[in-house]
């Protein structure tokens, strides 16, 4: 019927308001795509009959003149989203099975807008990862390649099911969710737009926890404008959640003027770091003379702390999920180890855990354990917490000084092979998010947006870091780099 | 700040995860590690920096305290691996 590789948000909401074709032919269509692309495991669970159902309730709406801008859209939901009466696990063995009474707020919004749920999507497990490699469900493998090669590539993660289902063209758009950079990073392996909204702006209630005070949902799209759209949708304030802030949700599409004239892009020179990839630099240059050229004043500026926020971040993230998995013990839902004769409740809780949680997990868990335990809370969490009031302060004093928005790279590399950290210390993987995570621990928002692709051919992004609240303003200056950028690179289907 | 097996096996303790005795000496390795690398902290001048509470400023929200959901014990126990005229169920507790 259609070439779903064409097809946007924004241009199906005006071709499904024209009827050129139905909410009901492009969900079959999407589910025929997804039916084929079993090999990119992008997908953990799959809803036909809901989507279905939604697409005709959405093809209803659409013939009385009733419909939002999400009304008949097509979309992968991220397994962290409890989805009532569906599989909901965090790609986690120890959430076997378990299937929520409940639908969350942001899902609750996008499903009421009339959007279609075409499935669950594969990620890393309990959001505890950069390469989707830690998920219960096996890792996506990437639509990109190397060249000719055809060497499975990792989507990035956690957000890796999202990630690949857009690039991929499994669905127009995805829900994630970033605690240290879960949606740009993927976004930026795969050459798709990922959000990262201002700590607040969408309700965490129905999202499976992972750390509390850093974790965000956002839209993952395939361009400016759809993120702009489906933001939109997701944002807004919720009693259900004491931190969701009682602010009004500007209309994102309508600030996307494109015009930049004026406005203070800082560049941070902590961001170039040793051993930094040349193409990732020349990326990021060439980035900044495109907003130059559009009319933005470029600054170099400083963020002194950048250094320590990833240390930061690997405490105070396991030290909240150390607290927030402690609701998995077996006894509530999902998997509970068997014992022996003799044992009792706390061999119950004890091996559930060690056979429920991967290891990546059970690492977090009890580091976070360690840090808030008795005598040593005070030298790291405590510590930890100082650090991050500096890297707030750092964002703060540049902002203060009239920058508009922060230009970065995206991640340190373009995506590696599946399995090529199998080896690696821990850390080395936590690197990833070198320039993603002191977004999280300022509560700032961040886009990724695709800018080019690397010496073989992988798509490499650039992130823009905006002030609290002013995610109309860098989604503008997003939109005035992708126009100035020009990527249309899609993979080449293999699957 | 080195972890020994006697901290591996106490803090495997505290998260409520079984590790076998042969797998310890490995986890203390990996949590040293980390441990290692959170060590750069240490360089920051953090004197009469107040610790993060809330990365947005803001006043919560109060509300009048009353019931304002439940009465769903069906929902409530429909996940559990094992439930029992309307609990939990667990493996018994007190001898």
């Amino acid at each position: 019927m259609t070439d779903l590789s064409n097809l946007t948000i924004a241009s199906v909401r005006d071709s499904l308001r024209k009827g050129a074709f139905t909410a009901l032919e492009l969900t079959e269509q999407y589910l025929g795509a997804i039916e084929s692309a079993g090999a990119l495991n992008a997908f953990s669970a799959n809803t036909p009959d809901i989507a279905r159902a939604q697409a005709q309730a959405a093809d209803a709406r659409l013939a009385k003149g009733d419909a939002p801008d999400m009304c008949g859209i097509p979309l992968g939901i991220k397994d962290l989203f409890c989805t009532k009466g569906v599989q909901t696990q965090a790609a986690s063995h120890i959430l076997d099975g378990f299937k929520p009474e409940y639908e969350s707020t942001i899902t609750s919004q996008l499903f009421g807008a009339g959007a279609v749920m075409l499935g669950k999507l594969n990620m890393d497990e309990f959001a505890m990862g950069s390469s989707n490699e830690t998920s219960y469900y096996g890792p996506v493998t990437s639509p990109w390649r190397r060249g000719n090669e055809s060497t499975p590539l990792t989507p990035g993660g956690s957000s890796g099911g999202s990630a690949a289902a857009v690039s991929a063209d499994l669905c127009l758009g995805a829900t994630g969710t970033d605690t240290g950079g879960s949606i740009r990073q993927p976004a930026a392996f795969t050459g798709i737009v990922g959000v990262k909204p201002t700590y607040g702006r969408c309700s965490r209630w129905g999202v499976v926890a992972f750390a509390s005070s850093l974790d965000q949902a956002g839209p993952m799209v395939k361009t400016v404008r759809d993120s702009a759209i489906m933001l939109e949708a997701m944002a807004g304030h919720d009693p259900k959640d004491s931190t969701s802030a009682d602010l009004a949700v500007p209309n994102f599409e309508a600030a996307l003027s494109g015009d930049i004239r004026g406005k203070k892009i800082g560049l941070p020179k902590e961001y170039r770091l040793d051993g930094m990839p040349e193409e990732i630099e020349a990326l990021w240059h060439e980035g900044a003379e495109k907003l130059k050229a559009a009319g933005a004043e470029i600054v170099d500026i400083s963020l002194p702390h950048t250094k320590y926020a990833l240390p930061a971040y690997y405490v105070i993230a396991p030290a909240e999920a150390s607290s927030n998995l402690s609701r998995y013990d077996g006894v509530k839902y999902g998997h509970r180890a068997k014992i022996k004769s003799g044992e009792g409740i706390t061999e119950m809780y004890e091996r559930t855990r060690a056979e429920g949680f991967g290891s990546e997990v059970q690492r977090r868990v009890m580091i976070g354990a360690y840090v808030l335990s008795a005598g040593f809370y005070d030298a790291y969490y405590i510590r930890a917490q100082k650090v991050r009031t500096l890297i707030k302060q750092d964002f703060e004093k540049v902002f203060a000084d009239g920058i508009d928005q922060i230009l970065t790279p995206a991640t340190p590399s373009a995506a590696f092979g599946l399995g090529e950290m199998k080896d690696a210390d821990p850390i080395k993987m936590y690197l990833n998010d070198v320039f993603t995570v002191t977004v999280n621990l300022a509560g700032l928002p961040g886009v990724s947006v695709p800018a080019g692709l690397d010496s073989s051919g992988l798509p490499l992004g650039l992130q823009l870091i905006g002030q609290p609240w002013n995610e109309a303003d860098m989604l503008n200056t997003a939109y005035a780099l992708e126009q100035a950028s020009g990527f249309d690179a899609k993979p080449v289907k293999w699957w | 700040m080195s972890i020994d097996i006697k901290t591996a096996r106490k803090v495997a303790h505290l998260a409520r995860i079984e590790v076998a005795e042969e797998a310890l000496p490995p986890l203390a390795d990996a949590l040293s590690n980390i441990l290692a690398f959170m060590e750069q902290l240490n360089e920051v001048d953090i004197d009469g920096v107040e610790p993060m509470s809330s990365v947005t400023p803001m006043a919560l929200k109060q509300r009048k305290d009353e019931v304002t959901d439940g009465g769903y014990q069906d929902k409530i126990l429909a996940n559990a691996p094992d439930s029992r005229e309307g609990f939990f169920a667990v493996p018994k507790v007190v001898e």
